[in-house]
């Protein structure tokens, strides 16, 4: 095939996978819609044998089941399809595809895509499913509309085998902190409704899910996973390769200020969950503003404030 | 001396409690949490350590706010006293919990588990169960369950109890991730107060020699003798640079290199050198890096009898990705005045509709240089230093055009064309060298902070993943049966404590035998 012919196969996958994307969180909402009705059944697992008959009577927990399914299926789908664009375009470049916006939104879903699918399989949480694949969608739709550019060469600049080193981990630690995010929001969502809702009103998918302390774990996990690895990416890798490139260790470059502030917010939720006061509910909001700054990073400062890192276009 | 209060109101109490506060986790974390925030606007306003000119053109664009930001730091933030205040204070606060906390750990190291608890049902995760086995039997057991942990057994009056601890490992991680902390900052520190960074443009065929007056900008830490750089030269002879041809990319940077031959030391043989982006060449203590390149037409300047007054190459700095380049003449010998030209380069022009000219490919396709002429006095004689891209017009008078004098005199040449200015000399552009911007920079002592971010790169891993835990169990002789109580208790509360605990409680009876009569203990 021809480089041009493969950059045409990246464009269809990447239209492909966004649609089956789309469709996973479709899934996963019914998911959500189809066990409105449903008495939290994983927390009567405890309870005396016989009060589960009834809960598990009606129809809609296996259709809310089902539509899971479907949703993590779609999803493993669009995963698949998404590699093969992610890949080809890697052809088409004759390069690593990760060289400009557009390519490090692809490739950064379908590594958070992975972790994702990976983390449903290990510690069941596909509760996160829909909150995953919305913004999946959204960033690979925004990605194509706006900041799409036909497959090219490097800028001599990113010319280093860092390139490799320093995004995969910028990439990974991304994808964890994505999950972590789900999680928390999802916690907020939980706790609140845990200390609200009087006993005979819980149904809903809402509890059908871990109970709070249970998703808070699976934040803090993810993010201690994560932490060390956006430390190595972006206070390690980037200024051995800064110094490479541009002469300097660390410059207050934009891309590191906000890289820096991410790292500062992400160690405040590390050290919040272990300060009273500020366990539980403003930990997870911590997290969830540590994430915004990731994002800030990712689209602000690559559109509107510019520097040394913006290949955007 | 009315009050037994008075000595802890004195200035030793407030200080005590100011030390206190500062060193609590709550003020940690707001300091942390300022931190972020006062760095944010660092990257949101141009900053003069990184780009200097760029603060320059925003206070021109800005003429109302641009002077109150400056007021305020915000064109140095990283530099600024309030952004040093918050993390001095973040800094003792850091060193504050870590002194006492490596002292409490130093004993921890030492000291044995703490003993069980009276009941160790009451703890959320207990587990009380029946065997046949004999007390000794199960505290072997329980040894064989917990694996690597520090465990002490005592004989209470016949009642077996065990205590083990593990997972010292966190704190100790902890504590080093913290100290690297430490260790980098002052690391950096020291780097930027012994180190040096300058920039030189060298254009092909010159050479570059490492004393302070080759630098067209120097910076160096205070602990830096300037009279001490170390002595090399090296001559640019090349400077190769390719474009992106064609495509939807076309005009993007494909590779840059610079080659020629460096000396290391004051009589060093010249060795062949090849500098490209992300390879750097290290010469006596310091690296040599391509940070920028352009064009520097060479421009020849003859007077009326035919004699040449200016031939050299002048570097022209480029604006845009299309290197679009703006430069300044000075001609210093002219005679009766000086004279100054200055203008524009493009390496690959075309002419718009409207008659203007732009640059439309980075590489010299179709070079064209655009200038105006002035004469006068250049002022370079009065002793004050003066930019090579500047020309000090306050002396000068414009050429102007013979038809409009509204619009200034226009010289417009390609490779090889010449054009006579009103007042007999000609000038001409004879050909086109490109150069190269380096930024020479040494670190000394950067292998410190290095290291020290690895090693608490480590630590954090160990902070992060490693779970310190209690475990206890007692095991009591009831008539042919023991009765044994199993407790668990996590420093940081975990979900899965109960399965767990599940876990080991399997383990414990996997070697034990079943209770001879009765069934186990609720």
């Amino acid at each position: 095939m021809t480089l041009e012919q493969w950059g045409n196969l990246s464009n269809y996958s990447v239209v492909s996978a966004t649609v089956v994307l789309a469709l996973a969180f479709v899934a996963y909402a019914a998911q959500w819609g189809f066990a409105r009705k449903v008495v939290a059944v994983r927390e009567q697992v405890s309870v005396p044998a016989g009060a589960d008959d009834q809960t598990l009577a009606g129809p809609e927990p296996d259709r809310s089941d089902a539509a899971g399914g479907i949703g993590y299926s779609l999803t493993t789908l669009a995963e698949v399809i998404l590699v093969v664009g992610v890949v080809t375009r890697g052809l088409a470049a004759e390069r690593v595809p990760w060289g400009n916006m557009y390519e490090f939104g692809c490739i950064a879903i379908a590594v958070a895509l992975a972790v994702y699918l990976v983390l449903v399989r290990v510690w069941d949480i596909d509760w996160i499913g829909a909150l995953v694949t919305i913004f999946a969608t959204v960033v690979l739709g925004s990605s194509m509309l706006f900041v799409y550019v036909p497959p090219g060469p490097l800028v001599p600049a990113l010319d280093s085998y860092w390139l490799v080193i320093h995004v995969i981990g910028a990439i990974t630690a991304g994808a964890a902190f994505l999950v972590g995010a789900a999680a928390s929001i999802l916690y907020l969502v939980k706790a609140r409704a845990e200390q609200r809702t009087p006993e005979d009103q819980r149904t809903g998918f809402l509890w059908r899910m871990p109970t709070s302390a249970s998703i808070d774990q699976v934040a803090y996990r993810v993010h201690a996973f994560a932490f060390p690895i956006w430390t190595f990416a972006a206070l390690i890798a980037g200024p051995i390769w800064a110094q490479a490139a541009w002469g300097r260790y660390w410059g207050w470059d934009a891309k590191e200020v906000w890289a820096f502030i991410t790292w500062v917010f992400y160690a405040a939720y590390l050290h919040a969950r272990a300060t009273a006061g500020w366990r539980g509910k403003a930990a997870a909001i911590l997290a969830l503003v540590a994430f915004g700054t990731f994002l800030f990073n990712y689209i602000g400062v690559n559109l509107f404030v510019g520097g040394l890192h913006s290949y955007a276009k | 001396m009315s009050s037994d209060l008075a000595p802890e109101l004195g200035w030793r109490g407030m200080a005590r409690w100011a030390w206190r506060q500062l060193t609590s986790m709550r003020t940690a974390l707001s300091l942390l949490l300022l931190l972020a925030i006062v760095a944010v606007p660092g990257s949101l306003v141009p900053q003069r350590g990184t780009d200097a000119r760029a603060v320059e053109s925003y206070l021109i664009d800005h003429p109302k706010l641009g002077p109150v930001l400056d007021k305020l730091g915000m064109f140095s933030v990283y530099t600024s006293p309030w952004f040093s205040g918050v993390y001095l204070l973040l800094m003792i606060s850091l060193i504050g919990c870590i002194v006492p906390r490596s002292l409490v750990y130093l004993r921890a190291l030492r000291a044995r588990p703490p003993k069980a608890p009276k009941n160790l049902l009451r703890f959320p995760a207990s587990h009380e169960l029946v065997t046949s086995s004999s007390p000794d039997d199960v505290m072997t057991a329980a040894r064989g369950a917990l694996g690597r942990a520090r465990i002490d057994v005592v004989d209470r009056d016949g009642v077996q109890e065990l205590s083990a601890e593990k997972g010292y490992l966190r704190e100790a991680g902890n504590l080093l991730f913290h100290i690297s902390i430490v260790i980098v900052l002052i690391g950096v520190a020291a780097t930027a107060l012994l180190g040096y960074r300058g920039a030189a443009i060298v254009v092909e065929g010159d050479r570059f020699s490492n004393v302070l007056t080759q630098y067209d900008e120097f910076a160096s830490g205070a602990l830096f003798d300037r009279d001490k750089l170390p002595p090399f030269s090296f001559q640019l002879d090349d400077f190769a640079a390719t474009y992106q041809v064609d495509g939807p990319q076309r005009g993007a940077p494909l590779s840059f290199e610079a080659t020629g031959t460096y000396a290391d030391g004051v009589d060093g043989k010249d060795a062949p050198f090849s500098i490209r982006v992300n390879h750097p060449l290290k010469i006596g203590g310091a690296s040599v890096f391509l940070v920028g390149q352009g064009y520097a037409p060479v421009i020849k300047v003859t007077n009326r009898d035919g004699e040449v007054v200016f031939d050299e190459p002048v570097p022209f700095l480029p604006a845009d990705s299309t290197y679009t380049s703006n430069g300044v003449v000075k001609v210093a010998e002219a005679q009766p005045e000086q004279l100054g030209f200055q203008g524009f380069f493009l390496p690959t022009f075309v002419e718009g509709e409207d008659g203007a000219t732009r640059s439309v490919f980075p590489a010299p396709i179709a070079p064209i240089l655009g200038l105006f002429a002035w004469h006068g006095d250049l002022g370079l004689d009065e002793g004050r230093p003066q930019s090579v891209y500047v020309l000090d017009k306050t002396n000068m008078t414009q050429y102007m055009d013979a038809d409009d004098p509204e619009e200034g005199y226009e010289i417009s040449l390609q490779p090889g064309e010449s054009q006579k200015l009103p007042d007999g000399h000609t000038i001409e552009f004879v050909g086109l060298k490109q150069f190269a911007r380096f930024q020479i920079s040494a670190s000394p002592g950067i292998e410190i902070p290095l290291i020290g971010i690895v090693a608490g790169l480590l630590g954090l891993i160990g902070s992060l993943s490693v779970r310190p835990r209690r475990t206890w169990v007692r095991a009591r002789q009831d008539g042919s049966r023991t009765v044994v109580h199993v407790a668990v208790l996590d420093r940081v509360p975990r979900v899965d404590l109960p399965a767990d605990l599940e876990q080991f409680v399997r383990r414990l009876k996997e070697p034990l035998e079943p209770p001879s009569n009765e069934g186990e203990g609720a």
